[in-house]
């Protein structure tokens, strides 16, 4: 995509990480699943995402917190790995455009979860 | 100015953000393999007033705490070293989370209400349900800010007063200094107990439903 913009305004680990790109089409909560196992010649971050989301989803925003790097970051490399096939991403379906409201359904969904609580 | 305290000073990039549960502090509760849809709704809300607190009160997770790096370019001279300012912010912010079902999760975010974090409302916090404003009423300027940029932003939100189970100004008192609309739920609650602050979230639900049965929305226009 819009690819090699080189804002150098990270420390220079995140620049290295992501090559100092930028990418905010993932959702915080978009569920990421694992498609392969790690290989060899893989970074370590990609390694450790893989084994996080081997079993079960995980969201990004709970990705960067065990990988602890920031979201921006994460979002980054989870790029990488989705190009590649590494990795499956289930966006959020029921999240309210901008300026709308949650559809009644969802609402409905969400008060009987909370209700379970 | 708001307190900036909820946004530790920038860490240095190794170290994990300290949440309340740590990084890796324990194996955490996975989701269900058939989680698909992720939901947002956001706590926002001075330092100190209990947005963590409420998180973790009904998060089936331990909270835990990430954070974003921005950069705006072009906000001045950096005067240290004379080259084009670019400005580096970093935003903390705690979450936790409830399965509500087979697919559907729903995240909380408990994110700071001050200035510098609200341009990146909409990468981070876009989509959101809507979003409780937590306040303490020793510190109600604390939320005027958030109350403004909600509205900004469209987001419909209500208001949580967290008496820390002490008593204080009656709701009458606490909307009138938040100068706040008649139509936006107000409520108590004790963000350290789950029924609590889970009564707040259906607060919120139900406000979002009433929402769709106002023809003309001209509050939230």
């Amino acid at each position: 995509m819009s690819g090699r913009r080189h804002e150098r305004e990270d420390p220079d680990r995140y620049f290295t990480i992501t090559g100092g790109r930028r990418d905010a089409s993932l959702d915080l909560v978009a569920l990421v699943v694992a498609e392969i196992g790690p290989l060899p010649g893989m970074s370590s971050e990609q390694v450790r995402i893989l084994r996080l989301c081997r079993d079960h989803p995980v969201a990004v925003v709970e990705l960067s917190a065990h990988l602890a790097l920031p979201v921006s970051v994460v979002r980054i490399l989870l790029r990488d790995m989705l190009a590649d096939g590494r990795i499956s991403v289930r966006h959020p379906v029921s999240a309210p455009e901008p300026e709308e409201l949650p559809d009644l359904e969802t609402l409905k969904q969400v008060l009987v979860g909370l209700h379970n609580l | 100015m708001d307190s900036t305290t909820s946004d530790p000073p920038a860490a240095p990039p190794a170290a994990p953000p300290a949440g309340p549960a740590g990084p890796d502090a324990s194996a955490p509760a996975p989701l269900r393999g058939t989680a698909a849809d992720g939901l947002k709704i956001v706590i926002v809300g001075g330092f100190g007033v209990g947005k963590t607190t409420m998180v973790g009160s009904v998060s089936e997770i331990r909270p835990l705490s990430t954070e974003e790096v921005m950069t705006r370019a072009g906000e001045g001279v950096d005067e240290a070293d004379a080259v084009p300012a670019k400005t580096t912010t970093t935003v903390a912010f705690d979450f936790g989370r409830i399965t509500l079902n087979d697919r559907q999760v729903l995240y909380l975010f408990g994110a700071p209400g001050q200035q510098r974090f609200w341009f990146l409302w909409d990468q981070l916090f876009g989509g959101s349900l809507g979003a409780v404003v937590l306040v303490d009423t020793r510190r109600i300027e604390d939320s005027w800010y958030a109350i403004d940029r909600l509205e900004h932003h469209r987001m419909p939100f209500v208001v949580a007063v967290n008496r820390f189970g002490e008593r204080g100004p009656s709701l009458p008192k606490v909307r009138a200094a938040l100068d706040l609309d008649e139509h936006v739920p107000l409520v108590e609650c004790d963000a350290r107990l789950r029924e609590s602050s889970k009564n707040v979230l259906i607060e919120l639900v139900r406000h979002l439903t009433a929402l769709h049965e106002r023809p003309a929305r001209e509050d939230a226009r």
